[in-house]
C-alpha cells in the first residue's frame, strides 16, 4: 500500500515510531505543516485525512497507509491561494504565522462539518437540520488551534468571511 | 520512544490475539497512548491497531442504539439518532477535547484512556501508584485543583478524564466485550474500577479482552437530558465539574431521573442516591438541592479542590432546574 500525500502516493515509513508529522516534514520536507507541542494540545500540526482533520503528531503515519493527506501545501500556494489563506491575510488572522497552516487546514474542514450539519458544543438545538453560522459557533470549533500571538479575533473575522462568501 | 511492532488488526480475531502479558496494546485514535508513549509512560512491544474495526451506529432490536467500538467520537455525536434520543451523549461528546481529536479517538479507546494526573504523566519525577504500584502517590499534597473529591483512596486521587462515559453510564449504558472463550456485556456504571490499594486496575476488562460495542438501551428520560462542563476556559480543557443529568417529569412528580458527575471522582461518577433522592417527588428547587446534598455526600476533598463541592452542587441544582424549567 501506500499514503497519497497531496496527490503522491509514498511508502510508509519502516519505523513504525514515526509520526504522521515526522513523516511530512523530515521524510518529504512539506515543512508548512508546524510542530508545535507534539502532545495533542495546540492544533499547529493539524491536517487532513480522507478529508477530516486530525493531528499529524498523535497520528502514527503506518496508521495512514491506504489513506489520502493533504497538507497546507495541497490547499493553496503562493500564486493560487486558498480563499482561506486570502482571508486570512486580509484580515490579520496571524502574526508570527507558526499556527496558520493548522489554522487554515482546521478551518477547511470546519467548513465542511458545518456544511454537514455536525453540531458543535454551543449548537442550541441538536435537533436542528442546519447550523447558523456565527462568531460563537466558529469559536468554539476553533478551539483545538491555539495562536500565541493572540490574532484570534482575526482568524474568526477571516473564517466568517470565507463561511459566508460560500453560503452566498 | 521505545521500539514497537505495528499490526493492523483486519478482523476481530486479530484483536483478540492481544497478549497484554507480552507488551501488547490495542491503539484506537492514538490521542492518548502515542501521548504516554512518547513520555514514556506506556511501552508496548506491540501496537494492535483497532481503529479500522468496525464503526457502525445501528438502531438496535430493543429499540435503542448499538455503537461499535471504532466508531468516531465526531460520528457518534453528530448521529441523528443519538443527537436527538439521548442529546446528553452528543453533548458530552462534544464538550470534549478539539475536533481533530474527536475525529481521530473511538469509542472504545475512549473508555480506555487514562488519568490526565500530571504526576501519572511525570514518568521521570513524580511518584505514582497508579503508573509503578507501591511506589507512593505525590498527588496527595500536591497541586490538586484536577483531581477527585469523591471515591478516592490514600493510593489515588486522580479523576477519569472522559466525558463521553459520564453520559453513558448515567444513560445505563451496556459494554460488549469479546475474549477467545466468549463474550459477555458489562454496565457502564460498573466498567470502570475505583481505586482502592490497587490504582493501576482501571476497569473489570480481563487480560486479553477487548471492548466490541456500545449498547444505548431505550430510554425516555434520555429526550429531556443535558450535560454542562464547568473548566478553567471555555473550551478545550478537561472539567473541573461536570454533570450529565436527564429528567422526566409527569403531573409535576418526577417519573425518572439520571444524573451521573465528571471530574470529581476516579470513575464516572453516577450519583444513585442523588436519582434515589428525586423520584416520585416534585421537581422543586428544593428537591434539587437535597440530590445535590444526596450527591456530594462523602466528599473528601483535597486543600486544593474543596471549592469542586460547592461548584458541583450548585451545576447540578443548575443542570436540574434547566431541564424541569424546559419541561413546563
Amino acid at each position: 500500500m501506500a499514503i497519497v500525500v497531496n496527490g503522491t502516493r509514498v511508502a510508509p515509513p519502516d519505523d513504525p515510531r514515526v509520526s504522521l508529522l515526522d513523516l511530512l516534514r523530515d521524510r518529504l520536507h512539506l515543512s508548512g505543516t508546524k510542530i508545535g507541542c507534539n502532545q495533542g494540545a495546540c492544533g499547529a500540526c493539524t491536517v487532513l485525512v480522507d478529508g477530516k482533520r486530525v493531528l499529524s503528531c498523535l497520528t502514527l503515519a503506518a496508521q495512514v497507509d491506504g489513506r489520502s493527506v493533504v497538507t497546507i501545501e495541497g490547499l493553496g500556494s503562493a500564486d493560487d491561494l486558498h480563499p482561506l489563506q486570502a482571508a486570512f491575510i486580509e484580515h490579520d488572522g496571524f502574526q508570527c504565522g507558526y499556527c496558520t497552516a493548522g489554522q487554515i487546514c482546521a478551518a477547511t474542514a470546519m467548513l465542511e462539518e458545518i456544511a454537514a450539519g455536525m453540531p458543535s458544543y454551543v449548537t442550541e438545538d441538536l435537533g436542528a437540520d442546519g447550523i447558523a453560522i456565527s462568531r460563537d459557533e466558529i469559536r468554539e470549533r476553533m478551539s483545538g488551534n491555539l495562536c500565541r500571538c493572540g490574532a484570534h479575533n482575526g482568524i474568526v473575522d477571516a473564517i466568517l468571511q470565507v463561511a459566508t462568501e460560500k453560503v452566498a | 520512544m521505545t521500539p514497537f511492532s505495528y499490526l493492523r488488526a483486519r478482523s476481530l480475531d486479530d484483536a483478540l490475539a492481544i497478549d497484554p502479558s507480552r507488551g501488547d496494546r490495542l491503539l484506537g485514535g492514538g490521542t492518548n497512548l502515542i501521548d504516554l508513549m512518547r513520555k514514556g509512560v506506556e511501552q508496548p512491544s506491540r501496537l494492535i491497531d483497532v481503529s479500522g474495526l468496525s464503526e457502525g451506529i445501528e438502531p438496535s432490536d430493543s429499540g435503542g442504539i448499538v455503537i461499535a467500538a471504532a466508531a468516531r467520537n465526531s460520528a457518534v455525536a453528530a448521529h441523528p439518532l443519538v443527537r436527538t434520543r439521548y442529546p446528553m451523549l452528543s453533548r458530552a461528546i462534544l464538550a470534549g477535547a478539539s475536533a481533530q481529536i474527536r475525529n481521530m479517538a473511538t469509542v472504545g479507546g475512549n473508555l480506555m484512556q487514562r488519568t490526565r494526573c500530571l504526576y501519572f504523566a511525570d514518568a521521570a519525577g513524580s511518584r505514582c501508584n497508579k503508573r509503578d504500584p507501591g511506589s507512593g502517590c505525590d498527588a496527595i499534597g500536591g497541586f490538586t485543583r484536577y483531581h477527585a473529591i469523591l471515591g478516592t483512596s490514600p493510593s489515588c486521587i486522580a479523576t477519569h478524564p472522559s466525558d463521553m462515559a459520564v453520559a453513558l453510564s448515567a444513560l445505563d449504558a451496556r459494554i460488549h466485550l469479546a475474549g477467545t472463550g466468549g463474550g459477555r456485556t458489562v454496565p457502564a456504571a460498573d466498567f470502570h474500577l475505583l481505586p482502592g490499594d490497587h490504582p493501576d486496575r482501571e476497569t473489570l476488562l480481563a487480560p486479553g479482552e477487548v471492548i466490541v460495542a456500545v449498547e444505548l438501551p431505550p430510554t425516555p428520560a434520555a429526550l429531556k437530558s443535558t450535560y454542562r462542563k464547568v473548566r478553567d476556559r471555555a473550551s478545550y480543557a478537561f472539567a473541573l465539574v461536570s454533570v450529565g443529568a436527564a429528567l422526566m417529569v409527569e403531573e409535576g412528580r418526577i417519573e425518572d431521573v439520571r444524573i451521573a458527575l465528571g471530574g470529581v471522582a476516579p470513575k464516572p461518577w453516577r450519583a444513585f442516591g442523588a436519582e434515589t433522592a428525586l423520584r416520585g417527588r416534585p421537581a422543586t428547587a428544593d428537591a434539587f438541592a437535597a440530590a445535590a446534598d444526596a450527591a456530594l455526600e462523602g466528599a473528601a476533598p483535597q486543600p486544593g479542590n474543596a471549592f469542586k463541592i460547592e461548584l458541583a452542587r450548585r451545576t447540578l441544582i443548575s443542570v436540574l432546574s434547566g431541564l424541569a424549567e424546559d419541561l413546563r
